[in-house]
């Protein structure tokens, strides 16, 4: 196929993948060899393991993919990325298949929805304060999504408080109208990617 | 030997034994670590799912400021995340050049500027491994750790994936348990030293992130440590904090206190725990302790005994 041919038809599911990882993520290299799910330490728990996504996403099966648990939980411990015999940046890939599950979506229905809604939250205080706010955090999180957690994780708020690991109000950078203006132009600047 | 330094926010109060007894040992070492004057969040790993240019323009801001403040060309990071994030975000943006135009233009909006390459970022515990040396160490030691049996944790993100360069096996890592034995004590084998603590999962899915901690708990156990070292805030969060949880949740009863590595390397300096931050934890350190002779002064005013099993629920009067 020529040059002009490819660039006439629309990318391919895993051509877009591979073009919204940032870096040679090396994801077209995959030989199914499986190394990546028998290191991962929730594979277990999850719906695809990762080998198994990547046939799914080789054969073009978008939503299949972008519902699945699997990018969600992943812990981002690496010992897929440093065992893959091809270099194929996983970790990257996870990360890159969550952002187009929420872009499209997709993720509410993952049995792990919970998990954009914490990165979510967690990026809220961060883009307000400068700092994370792990009580903030908690509070918002558990109490909007998953209420009845939340009263399981009562006691090790209180042992956190108790123990003065935990504050009750935000700290907040001196820069912070510096930070949100660099965040603001980021997020311009990265729009559709 | 001066260092920038980049606490992360765990450090500045989930961890803040972490920060004290860091402090603690790297003065007893000479080491100067001055702070980067107004640091912002690294975005954990949450950032780089939600959104990507902002996420590397977050942690870009912190190498920038590095990089003008002019502390060092050398950054400390003594969390394992934040490690990861502001190595990953160097070695992408040296190379990419279109990330690191992108990013830039986004650190203008701010007035700053960051050159991929102009701040090496390392790891706490790789800098007393290989700036201050095993030997230097040793000659420090005061009261020896000797009898303690530690399990060496590593955790992920310190060993893997080495967008800093590799310092230590990815799998099989040895330096903590090198410097543990310089400290006099005894290192357990611990055959996931390198396995994850499972993150941010206690608060995805407990089911998959207690299964996480409970491997890791029985793994110690197993080899009959008494105490299990951490390089990580969140590695000391999960394996400290939920614990109780774990025990809960499959009917276990590990008493396993987590501790850092500068806690233990400040008690075997000769620094009492209360300058080390210890007795924060959730998981009483204090048979541990014992064993070296360390006494740790109860911190909390003692509770009210338990009332008797079979008392019947009435109220009672506080005995003047």
């Amino acid at each position: 196929m020529t040059a002009t041919a490819i660039a006439a038809r629309a990318p391919t599911f895993l051509e877009e993948v591979i073009a919204r990882t940032p870096g040679e993520s090396h994801l077209e290299r995959c030989i199914q060899c499986g190394t990546c799910g028998g290191s991962c330490p929730s594979g277990a728990d999850m719906e695809h393991t990762p080998r198994g996504l990547f046939a799914l996403i080789n054969a073009g099966l978008r939503e299949l993919v972008l519902r699945s648990n699997a990018p969600w939980y992943c812990v981002s411990c690496y010992y897929c990325t440093v065992r893959c015999p091809q270099q194929i940046h996983i970790t990257d890939v996870m990360y890159t298949l969550k952002r187009m599950a929420i872009d499209e979506g997709y993720y509410t229905e993952s049995t792990a929805r919970d998990a954009p809604e914490f990165s979510k939250t967690f990026i809220d205080f961060v883009e307000s304060n400068g700092r994370s706010f792990e009580l903030g955090l908690a509070t918002a999180y558990h109490l909007r999504h998953r209420p009845l957690n939340a009263v399981g994780m009562v006691p090790m708020a209180v042992g956190m408080l108790r123990r003065g690991r935990m504050d009750l109000v935000p700290t907040r950078i001196k820069g912070i109208k510096q930070l949100q203006a660099i965040l603001k132009r980021a997020k311009e600047l990265g729009g559709a990617k | 030997m001066r260092y920038g330094y980049y606490p992360g926010c765990s450090l500045e109060r989930s961890a803040a034994a972490y920060h004290q007894s860091a402090m603690a040992v790297v003065q007893t070492l000479g080491i100067d670590l001055v702070e980067i004057d107004d640091w912002n969040c690294c975005g954990a790993t949450e950032y780089f799912s939600i959104n990507l240019l902002p996420a590397y323009a977050l942690v870009a801001r912190n190498l920038a400021l590095a990089q003008d403040q002019g502390i060092s060309n050398q950054l400390v990071a003594p969390c394992s995340a934040c490690f990861l994030n502001l190595t990953k975000t160097d070695r992408y943006m040296m190379e990419s050049s279109k990330l690191a135009a992108d990013v830039n233009e986004a650190l203008a909006a701010g007035g700053l500027h960051y050159t991929p390459g102009t701040v090496r970022v390392r790891h706490l515990l790789e800098v007393i491994v290989n700036d201050v040396g095993y030997d230097a160490v040793a000659a420090r030691v005061s009261k020896p750790l000797t009898g303690l049996r530690v399990a060496a944790y590593y955790g992920c993100l310190i060993v893997r994936p080495g967008y800093g360069g590799i310092f230590d096996d990815p799998e099989h890592p040895t330096a903590l348990d090198k410097l543990m034995r310089v400290l006099g004590a005894e290192v357990v084998d611990f055959p996931l030293r390198a396995q994850c603590c499972g993150g941010h999962m206690t608060q995805i899915s407990q089911e998959v992130a207690f299964e996480m901690i409970r491997r890791l708990l029985k793994n110690a156990a197993d080899y009959e440590a008494d105490v299990i070292v951490t390089v990580c805030p969140m590695c000391q969060l999960n394996l400290d904090a939920y614990q109780p949880n774990v025990n809960q949740f499959f009917g276990t009863d590990y008493t396993i206190p987590v501790l850092y590595f500068t806690q233990l390397m400040g008690l075997a300096f000769g620094a009492s725990p209360i300058e080390l931050g210890i007795g924060k934890e959730f998981v009483d350190a204090r048979p541990a302790l014992d064993k070296i002779g360390v006494a740790l002064p109860l911190t909390e005013a003692p509770r009210r005994p338990e009332r008797p099993k079979e008392a019947l629920p009435m109220p009672r009067m506080e005995e003047e």
